[in-house]
């Protein structure tokens, strides 16, 4: 345990770094990732905006995306991070990438909500004269509400999990602690701190989430 | 006569799938809603008349022929212009289709937000509509702690929140109890007697036409097959699909299985005689069987007022040489009677 005390400081930072990481990025990759999940959604054949070329093609970018191991995402990103973060190591590169990737998670849970969504009111919509982006705006994204803070509480566990792999590229935070104090000095103790802290702030999250959700479903 | 408010002309509708074939469902339609009536356009499911409907809002756009409502072709209009025209025109919906979203209020508001009505005439309106359909202190409650009936008239409240001169219902009562249709069907002639909306019903049932229908046109696999007043279709149908829809809506002639029951306990030849408004009728049925001594039984049928006049059917087990039966026929249809032999 004296490894953890004399390194409290080191895990207090790290704590601000993942909270920051995961906070920032999840801010990010919601708004990118709603755009880009609303897109999916109007350009689905048969939708508001259907269009089998725009659906295919923003459909193949999101799939070529979303499998690649985020570990090897960090390494793929670099170019992008020099050009947009200026520099490809510490917390603010590592927190662009997380957005990136998350951004591409974010849009199919977003998509998979609004398809959710009762067809006939936007139906209702359409007869009352709105225009298409109000419709998605006004009428989709509301309605499709609950189960989407869902996917969003249920992305934020993702995200506090990329956090974590930053510790490889100097990113700091409760992984690279983890690494550097606990597993790499055979220092269990701090590496089964890192592991419940990040429990916690899981739970706290799924907490928030729940709470949220149930409030727009009022269930 | 009135002007017409909607106008379909040559209008049709095809559907086309990858890898199957065409499907059309609405085949070269014309039909004229008289404005201040009521129109109700019934046949069976699959026969066009969802689609129909969408076609006059501009929901769906028509392959070939031309949708003139007030006097605005809709076929020439951009989206933009589209969505003005889609104002003046109010649409309610099998499944109601509110936003669960929004509460009561919101839900009617909705229309007036999207025309850019300011806040505090909107509220107003929304009073306004909400006490016409006996839900203002239902305001703040959520759609989902509404029943079926009450969740339709916030439907009405909400189509009519623009003040459109014309409704459309899609089986605006087909997922109520009949109770609540009752109340529903008022509720819509309200719509139409108090505020002059005209009103355009799709159903399948016959309670919603026969109380509040002024004219009925009858669709079958994409067609208006046969349309006038109420009581004339109801009465005399032209068509197999008329004939056949108004049988089974008005439950007065025998279907096939009963017919067959019936046949086994009256060999004698039935024949359905058609209940019109008639004063005298049943006399003259009377007399036209005695006088050719032919001796009745009633074994089936059903008398119901439809638009304030009788209509309906009954069918007679006779019992007297062919000779006579078809004397008997011949007497009444010289009274102009009709008669059906049911075979």
């Amino acid at each position: 345990m004296e490894g953890f005390l004399a390194t409290v400081d080191v895990y207090r930072t790290a704590i601000g770094q993942t909270l920051f990481m995961s906070l920032v990025s999840m801010v990010v990759s919601g708004v990118l990732g709603l755009a880009l999940g609303i897109a999916l959604y109007a350009t689905r054949p048969g939708n508001l905006m259907g269009s089998r070329v725009v659906f295919g093609v923003l459909g193949v970018v999101v799939n070529v995306v979303r499998p690649i191991p985020f570990v090897i995402f960090l390494a793929a990103v670099t170019p992008l991070q020099l050009a947009v973060v200026g520099t490809t190591v510490g917390t603010n590169a590592v927190t662009f990438a997380i957005a990136l990737a998350a951004a591409f998670a974010v849009s199919r849970i977003v998509e998979q909500s609004l398809v959710g969504v009762d067809p006939g009111v936007v139906e209702a919509a359409r007869a009352a004269g709105a225009s298409r982006l109000g419709i998605l705006l006004g009428v989709v994204v509301p309605e499709g509400l609950g189960p989407l803070v869902l996917g969003y509480t249920f992305v934020f566990v993702g995200i506090v999990d990329m956090s974590a792999q930053a510790g490889l590229v100097g990113g700091g935070g409760l992984g690279d602690y983890a690494i550097t104090y606990g597993s790499q000095r055979y220092d269990y103790g701090i590496v089964y701190v890192s592991v419940a802290t990040i429990i916690v702030i899981v739970q706290v999250g799924q907490l928030v989430g729940n709470r949220i959700a149930r409030g727009v479903l009022r269930r | 006569m009135a002007d017409s408010i909607v106008r379909l002309g040559s209008v049709t509708k095809h559907y086309v799938r990858a890898g199957a074939k065409t499907v059309t469902a609405v085949d070269d339609v014309d039909l004229d809603v008289t404005e201040g009536e009521v129109l109700a356009v019934i046949g069976y499911s699959g026969a066009g008349k969802s689609t129909l409907v969408r076609l006059v809002n501009a929901l769906e756009r028509p392959t070939s022929g031309t949708v003139t409502v007030a006097g605005q072709d809709l076929t020439t209009l951009s989206e933009r212009d589209l969505r003005l025209a889609r104002r003046k025109i109010g649409m309610i919906f099998q499944q109601f289709n509110l936003f669960r979203s929004r509460t009561v209020a919101g839900n009617v508001a909705y229309p007036l937000k999207v025309a850019g009505v300011a806040k505090a005439e909107r509220d107003a309106r929304v009073a306004e509509l909400l006490d016409f359909v006996g839900l203002l202190d239902r305001a703040h409650a959520h759609p989902e702690q509404l029943s079926g009936g009450q969740k339709q008239r916030v439907g009405i409240a909400r189509a009519l929140a623009t003040n459109p001169p014309l409704l459309l219902a899609d089986e605006a009562t087909s997922a109520l109890d009949p109770e609540t249709t009752a109340e529903v069907l008022s509720l819509l002639r309200r719509v139409n007697r108090e505020l002059g909306v005209t009103v355009m019903v799709i159903t399948h049932e016959m309670d919603a036409v026969r109380q509040i229908a002024d004219r009925v046109a009858v669709m079958d696999a994409g067609r208006v097959v046969e349309h006038g007043d109420v009581y004339d279709v109801f009465s005399t149908p032209r068509t197999a699909a008329a004939k056949r829809f108004v049988r089974s809506a008005l439950h007065d002639r025998p279907d096939a299985e009963t017919l067959r029951r019936l046949r086994g306990r009256h060999p004698g030849r039935l024949v359905s005689v058609s209940v019109t408004d008639e004063p005298g009728l049943q006399q003259r049925i009377d007399a036209a069987f005695a006088d050719a001594g032919v001796r009745t039984e009633l074994v089936h049928g059903g008398v119901a007022e439809l638009r304030e006049r009788r209509i309906g059917s009954l069918t007679y087990e006779t019992t007297g040489s062919p000779a006579a039966v078809d004397a008997a026929l011949q007497a009444l249809r010289a009274h102009g009677i009709r008669t059906e032999e049911e075979v």
